[in-house]
């Protein structure tokens, strides 16, 4: 127990006023735990990780935690993040953002940064909704879901953020949960060690704007949930009919240099080229 | 044996590559974009040149958004950063000026203004962004905005710009119009020690002693780069001293005053101006940009027809340079502001002139350059 309070005052900040600004019920402060111990178990030095977030409750995130902390405008934190890893690409850059921060407002930002393969780690807290703003349906809503822009239920369809990232070109897409807490842990682990971009989707329940209005009585019968339909990518690839079941795992793996390693490497050819003297 | 000082390299370049050669002599290392004209070549040559510089970064992003999130980011890194666009592209990045102006981020934003609201006249020029330099983005911010008239004064002025956005942290926006941009002229590349350059101040304190938006003497804190050993937090949420979000009043009043009086307490510094002609000047014209060279050529004309004309050019629009202005609207029976747009930098002037003496406004907004012969007619 005292090795976990010596982890939890060298990585969180102690001038920073606790609790958490999270809801009861919350996963976001799972993600957050999992996002220290993944930089504890990697033996990261907190000077060279920089944490770019976004706005809502996952950006508020980035205030708990001593490394380098950046909080951007909304649905920017992936182009602030290019530029930090593109200027110091020694840094260890992740990005933290909402569904909605990701893509909704940052759908472009996300799509083109997989594309270009910048090595900065996308970490995607998933809740379905927009929670700090109150409760609107996001890009991720399910169909037929309830949020209050979508009273009689949600028309449009969801994106699927794995599918997405992947046909973008990502480096390495994977999902996880805050129910599957060691799994997460690993998927994350695995992501900050891999270059070029890397993105995990964290399926996090947001009981206070999404569960209520959803026919949830409260946020352990969300977690629940969590356990029940999601399942390793193994079993579900085995079922014969998915049935509204959500596969966790990792989903793209490609070693392919990111694109400040590829930018330098040009760099240095030209400079080869002039014989030094550029 | 002695080698001969002043054997200068020179070129024959457009206002947008000079800006770029200025970017350069002032330390510019990064550059993220996005393509828009008339901007473009500021970026095509930015895409040449920076591979060839040491650690230098040139990434084209997706929009100009991205462009502006880039270019904070590699500021927070440590880089000396910039961006260039037009009109549409400038609208575009608003959000994150005032994100930087909050953040005490220091950037170098090029807008070369086109004609027209929208999509406008892409290929003709306007000075119609002026009061969106200054107010575009939301909420109480200071902002340094410069101009340039010719294409020497291109490189000049970006150099300055590059200079105040490290010294006062800041944002600081370079607005040429389409004609400066796109003028081909004669000039001296700029050679190491014929500018002075200045550099962001870095903490020297230890981390744990730092606080990186503490009231210093300067009221501009230092900035460590990203990954130097000193781990705060940047956001743009009001924030405390530590950088933390605040809403408590003496520490939003706090924050908000010191952003203004760092810049405030520097007009001298940052309010440049060119006088031609104005100490016994019965008329001033009062211009920026190339409309500035126009009335350069009506002021002389005008003093050899025997009118005691003078030119205030102005190199900084904002903070107004009220110090310069306000002596000129009380020594002389009426001023004249030519602008390429409805009256944008004419409000500030008759603001400052409180009635004093008589202002006359000529506005082009077809796309078309105020002629010399225009503004003579209005001050002879």
């Amino acid at each position: 127990m005292a090795e976990i309070t010596q982890l939890i005052h060298h990585y969180l900040r102690h001038n920073k006023k606790f609790p958490l600004v999270f809801c009861p019920g919350c996963g976001h402060g799972i993600v957050l735990g999992s996002l220290v111990r993944s930089v504890h178990a990697l033996g990261l030095a907190k000077d060279n990780v920089v944490i770019v977030a976004g706005i809502g409750c996952s950006g508020r995130i980035a205030a708990y935690v001593d490394f380098n902390t950046v909080h951007t405008t909304h649905g920017r934190a992936l182009t602030v993040a290019t530029g930090i890893k593109m200027a110091n690409p020694k840094l260890t850059v992740i990005a933290v953002m909402g569904d909605g921060d990701a893509f909704s407002i940052g759908g472009n930002h996300l799509i083109h940064a997989a594309r270009r393969n910048i090595g900065v780690t996308a970490l995607v807290l998933n809740n379905f909704i927009y929670g700090m703003t109150g409760g609107q349906c996001s890009s991720t809503t399910p169909e037929g879901a309830y949020s209050h822009t979508s009273p009689m239920g949600q028309l449009e369809s969801a994106f699927d953020i794995v599918e997405l990232t992947r046909a973008a070109g990502a480096a390495g897409v994977s999902r996880g949960t805050v129910f599957h807490v060691k799994e997460l842990d690993a998927l994350l682990t695995d992501a900050l060690t891999r270059p070029g971009f890397n993105l995990v989707e964290a399926l996090t329940p947001c009981f206070t704007q999404y569960g209520r209005g959803n026919g949830f009585k409260s946020a352990v019968e969300m977690f629940r949930w969590l356990k029940n339909s999601c399942l390793p990518l193994e079993r579900y690839a085995k079922l014969e009919d998915p049935g509204g079941k959500i596969p966790i795992g990792s989903f793209v793996r490609r070693d392919v240099p990111g694109l400040e390693t590829r930018y330098a490497a040009m760099c240095q050819g030209l400079r080869a080229k002039k014989g030094g003297a550029a | 044996m002695t080698t001969p000082r002043n054997k200068r390299r020179e070129a024959f370049l457009l206002g947008n590559e000079a800006v770029v050669e200025g970017a350069l002599a002032a330390g510019c290392s990064f550059y993220a974009g996005y393509p828009i004209t008339p901007s473009t070549e500021i970026m095509e040559c930015m895409a040449k040149r920076l591979p060839h510089v040491p650690d230098g970064v040139f990434i084209q992003m997706e929009d100009e958004i991205a462009s502006m999130g880039a270019i904070i980011g590699g500021s927070l890194a440590g880089r000396k950063v910039m961006t260039a666009t037009s009109g549409p592209g400038f609208s575009l990045m608003q959000e994150q000026i005032g994100y930087a102006a909050m953040t005490e981020t220091p950037l170098v934003l090029v807008n070369v203004m086109r004609g027209g609201a929208s999509t406008g006249l892409p290929t003709s020029p306007g000075q119609g962004d002026v009061q969106q330099a200054r107010w575009g983005a939301h909420g109480d911010h200071p902002i340094i905005v410069l101009s340039a008239t010719d294409v020497p004064e291109c490189v000049e002025m970006a150099v300055t710009a590059f200079n105040f956005a490290e010294k006062y942290r800041t944002p600081v926006i370079l607005l040429l119009d389409e004609i400066t941009a796109h003028t081909r002229e004669k000039i001296s590349l700029p050679e190491p020690g014929d500018f002075e350059i200045v550099s962001r101040l870095t903490p020297t304190m230890p981390p744990e002693w730092y606080k990186p938006f503490e009231e210093t003497m300067r009221g501009v804190p230092p900035m460590p780069p990203i990954g130097s050993g000193y781990r705060f937090h940047v956001t743009g949420l009001t924030h405390d001293a530590q950088g933390f979000p605040t809403s408590r009043p003496e520490e939003v009043r706090a924050l908000t005053e010191r952003q203004f009086r760092k810049i405030d307490r520097f007009f001298e510094d940052i309010q440049l101006v060119e006088h031609v002609e104005t100490a016994d000047a019965e008329v001033v014209v009062i211009a920026y940009g190339c409309v500035a060279r126009s009335a350069r050529l009506a002021v002389r004309q005008a003093r050899e027809a025997g009118v005691r004309a003078g030119l205030l050019v102005l190199k900084t629009l904002y903070p107004f340079p009220r110090r310069h202005v306000e002596p000129l609207l009380r020594s002389t029976r009426l001023a004249v502001v030519p602008e390429l747009n409805m009256g944008q930098l004419s409000r500030e002037v008759k603001r400052v002139n409180e009635g004093h003496t008589t202002v006359r406004t000529i506005n082009r907004i077809d796309g078309q350059i105020i002629t010399p012969s225009q503004i003579l007619k209005e001050i002879a």
